[in-house]
């Protein structure tokens, strides 16, 4: 067992867990952020996906005690100030979700493309998105609201407001 | 701990649940160059929530508070098909509400006397419940009226509402429910024949796109699922059964588990040897999920295997190798002279041999179940709590009563939404699982699945072997059909999904035909997986229609609508038996968009399937290229459907498409095997998945006829896969008759 202090969006939490905990159950379990789900457990679904330093990770595969140090942001953080992000709004707005379930990690993996690539192509939107399965089979959804959102993007970069 | 964090994030959440609609209408940010900043909510204040307190009951499904805003009640489980929203806007249009004034609630409770059926499945759950739905809205609009005629001083019968308005058109007078609801509540309550329903043509809410209700909370991470259920007190737990179904626990290494980190406490359980309820197990409490998933693999037991499963896959390909008769000893269905026509010497007989894998549910949200037993104290009752994701809410007040004879009234069920369920969560295990924990430990127990236990101890879709033949005449007409299922029994009986049903296409209406099963008793759970029964006799039967198509040069599409006879009920006034004519329809109408008939170019092809279950006429069109690698490119999906009147259209839309992506994801590489009684799958990385890369584009057209509107949770996806492997016909001349596809040397 490990005491770490861990940086999630934006707040520091101090906790006790197992060395060998990965982040997920650190998230879900400890801290009590639930948004993020447990999917397989082996890095292959998706819905587990969080932000380390701005990058897509599969909280299932890191260790909490190698998180620490780290900027975390989970779905929860995503919506900062009260506000949602541009693709938490498209998404409600073009109705992606069926179960729901894998949706937070399919955010998240796509606000991380967002973050790194304002105009994505379907191909950019399929190599960035490959790791997150949909059971309910969205991902034509997801593909049309990725695009949607880049719009937007693209729209308050350029200041048309 | 996060909890002020979480609090304030569903704090702010249930101010913007109110006002979403006003900012987020569906579409209307799709237009280039609107911006979102502006159009941002404010955390709202608490003058905004919807206030059950001051606000009235005007019937089971629908309050409406002082502030006007109404709740209109789910009573459906929701497991991704819509049902939570597409019920109350039913409730919502005849009420003539205004959406942006409706919060939706889960009921609270499962009481079938005040709220109806309270289950889902079968994609009927749309049918049974429109007409309680739109008794419910029309009461309450009728006591609008009611309270409007009082208060304007206007016959009732002249005013109208909309838009959560009472209004006189002829006088302009109007009053608003906000403004009329303390009188309206005081009103008679209308008896259900008096009741007034709307025209379709005058609906407003009925057949538009709404986001479903919960979309906020989803994307947000707020969501209310199973898993994410959590108690004061609560410990978390795990169960481990016999690796093969049926062992008996003889021993465990529990003093070991008891010291593994975390571990609060274990206990060997005996089960009642019924699957859907308790099995023997070794059952863990312990401070989180993980630490319960490490013990869990420390777990060492004995188990008596003398009565379980020795189920393998192998034998049943052997057994399925040696029914060398065209003909099974169980007979389903049979009609006309069949021996005569396939005797014929004039009559061209062609047959072939059809097979499919057992699947798993593959629900992305693994089992769970969280419990809490309280033990009666001075002489008060045992109370049950449970928070369960399952299909059926009353189902486990069954099982409550005869597994630990607890009565509705010592019983808590809150219903939880489903990650997923396509047939699953409709068993009782691991709510039993649960309870055991609960009641062993005296506390709250969240008991989670791992992946591997919710693969491994999965009700699968069954898999099977087909055969069938048909006789030809010399016109090149169809004259004979027989189908031959070999399929899977237990306990001497059909496991659900296996072979056939004799309401089936085209055994249903077909002149002369003949449809029997040879089975094997097999162990391995089977239950019902999205469109049982009919998710694979669609590939078998409509990529057989598409081989006599071929055999006797004739167009494919040409050939079904023949098949299908005329326009006739099979039985009148009951739709779930097929309507041969709407059947035509949606045929004629997709290869209309699809473009069926136009010249391809080499490797790409387009392939035709038709398939009727769940009420619904579904016929798709699938357009493929296939590589020199037999690399598979499925590049759209065109999909005609008559399911009659849609009610939410971006719902219907989403379950369509999704239907033909599950469709595909199944066929390509899943494939579930099992030998001496254990399954062989575990995880993703041995059972594949489809992902986005491989995603068709895929194109909807509805057919909103009188038929009664009912669901459409399953019936777009049996069609997919003999649409696919007819294209694949189409474009390279290789006919497959096996899935997957992978073990047909197929990439996607």
């Amino acid at each position: 067992m490990s005491k770490i202090k861990l940086s999630v969006n934006q707040e520091t939490f101090q906790l006790e867990v197992a060395d060998d905990m990965p982040l997920l159950w650190a998230l879900r379990d400890t801290i009590g952020l639930t948004g993020t789900k447990y999917g397989c457990g082996i890095g292959q679904c998706g819905a587990c996906t969080v932000h380390v330093n701005g990058s897509p990770v599969r909280s299932c595969l890191m260790k909490a005690i190698d998180a620490e140090g780290q900027d975390i942001t989970t779905i929860e953080g995503l919506a900062v100030g009260g506000e949602l992000d541009v693709l938490q709004r498209v998404w409600i707005d073009q109705d992606v979700a069926q179960c729901g379930y894998c949706q937070a990690g399919q955010i998240m993996s796509a606000a991380a493309l967002l973050a790194n690539n304002k105009k994505p192509s379907d191909e950019d939107i399929d190599n960035a998105m490959s790791g997150n399965y949909c059971r309910c089979g969205t991902y034509v959804r997801i593909r049309e609201a990725i695009h949607t959102a880049s719009r937007f993007y693209d729209a308050s970069r350029e200041g048309t407001s | 701990m996060s909890d002020n964090l979480t609090n304030l994030i569903i704090k702010g959440l249930q101010g913007h649940k109110l006002d979403r609609r006003t900012f987020l209408k569906l579409g209307g940010i799709s237009g280039a160059g609107f911006v979102l900043a502006s159009a941002l909510p404010k955390t709202a204040n608490a003058t905004d929530q919807p206030s059950l307190v001051g606000s009235v009951d005007l019937n089971a499904y629908v309050s409406v508070g002082d502030d006007g805003k109404i709740v209109i009640l789910s009573g459906s489980p929701e497991m991704g098909q819509g049902i939570k929203t597409s019920l109350p806007m039913i409730v919502a249009e005849e009420m003539g509400a205004n959406w942006d004034d409706v919060t939706v609630v889960q009921t609270s409770i499962v009481d079938t006397d005040r709220y109806g059926l309270q289950w889902a499945g079968g994609s009927y759950t749309l049918n049974m419940n429109f007409e309680l739905m739109r008794q419910m809205g029309a009461m309450a609009r009728d006591m609008f009226l009611s309270a409007g005629a009082l208060l304007m001083e206007l016959p009732k019968h002249e005013l109208k509402a909309e838009n959560s308005v009472v209004f006189h058109p002829s006088s302009g007078q109007s009053r608003t429910f906000k403004e009329l609801v303390a009188i309206a509540y005081k009103q008679p309550i209308p008896a259900v024949e008096d009741l007034l329903f709307k025209e379709r043509e005058e609906y407003r809410i009925i057949g538009t796109s709404k986001s479903q209700v919960d979309s906020l909370e989803i994307v947000t991470g707020v969501g209310d699922f199973g898993i994410d259920t959590r108690v004061p007190g609560m410990l978390y737990g795990g169960y481990v059964k016999s690796p093969s179904v049926g062992g008996k626990l003889i021993s465990a290494n529990i003093d070991e588990i008891k010291r593994e980190p975390g571990v609060i406490d274990a206990y060997s359980i005996k089960g009642n040897g019924e699957p859907r309820e308790l099995m023997d197990g070794i059952g863990i409490v312990g401070t989180s999920t993980w630490a319960v998933f490490k013990a869990k693999g420390k777990v060492n037991a004995l188990w008596d295997e003398t009565q379980a499963s020795k189920d393998s896959w192998v034998d049943f390909e052997k057994f399925a190798a040696s029914v060398d008769s065209p003909t099974g000893d169980r007979e389903v269905v049979s009609r006309g002279n069949l021996e005569q026509v396939f005797a014929d010497d004039s009559n061209l007989v062609i047959d072939s041999v059809y097979e499919f894998p057992y699947v798993s549910h593959m629900c992305l949200e693994p089992m769970n179940c969280t419990a809490y037993f309280q033990e009666g104290t001075n002489g008060a009752k045992d109370h049950l709590e449970v928070w369960i994701p399952t299909q059926s809410g009353p189902g486990f007040q069954t099982v409550a009563e005869s597994v630990y004879g607890l009565s509705k009234d010592q019983l808590t069920i809150n219903i939880k939404r489903m990650g997923g369920s396509f047939g699953r969560r409709t068993s009782s295990e691991y709510v039993c699982e649960a309870i055991e924990l609960s009641k062993r430990s005296g506390k709250p127990v969240n008991l989670t699945w791992s992946r591997e236990d919710s693969i491994k101890h999965d009700y699968f879709r069954v898999g099977g072997f087909q055969k069938l033949r048909a006789a030809i005449n010399a016109d090149n007409q169809l004259v004979g059909w027989e189908e031959h299922a070999i399929g899977v029994q237990q306990k001497g009986e059909p496991v659900i999904g296996s072979g056939f049903r004799d309401n089936a296409f085209p055994l249903v209406n077909f002149p002369t035909v003949r449809g029997t099963m040879t089975l094997m008793e097999m162990n391995t759970l089977c239950g019902p997986w999205r469109a049982p029964w009919s998710n694979t006799h669609a590939f078998v039967t409509q990529s057989f229609i598409h081989e006599i198509a071929v055999a006797t040069g004739r167009d494919h599409a040409e050939l079904l609508i023949e098949m299908l006879g005329e326009p006739r009920w099979l039985k009148k006034g009951d739709i779930r038996s097929m309507n041969t004519g709407r059947a035509v329809d949606v045929i004629k109408l997709v290869t209309e968009k699809a473009g069926w008939g136009r010249e391809m170019p080499a490797g790409r092809g387009l392939g035709l399937s038709f398939y009727f279950c769940h009420a619904a006429h579904v016929a798709e069109v699938a357009e493929v290229s296939v590589d020199d690698n037999k690399k598979l490119t499925v590049h759209k999906v065109t999909v005609a459907a008559d399911v009659g009147p849609i009610v939410n259209m971006s719902g219907a839309l989403n379950q369509v498409q999704g239907a033909v992506i599950d469709g595909l994801s199944t066929m390509v590489g899943q494939k579930i095997t099992m030998e001496n009684g254990v399954i062989e799958q575990s995880n993703l990385h041995q059972y594949p998945v489809l992902r986005i890369d491989a995603a068709p584009k895929v194109d909807v057209h509805f057919i909103q006829s009188d038929n009664e509107p009912t669901g459409l949770g399953e019936p777009g996806l049996p069609p997919l896969a003999p649409a696919v492997t007819n294209a694949i016909f189409a474009a390279i001349g290789k006919r497959v008759r096996k899935m997957p596809l992978i073990d047909e040397g197929f990439t996607v």
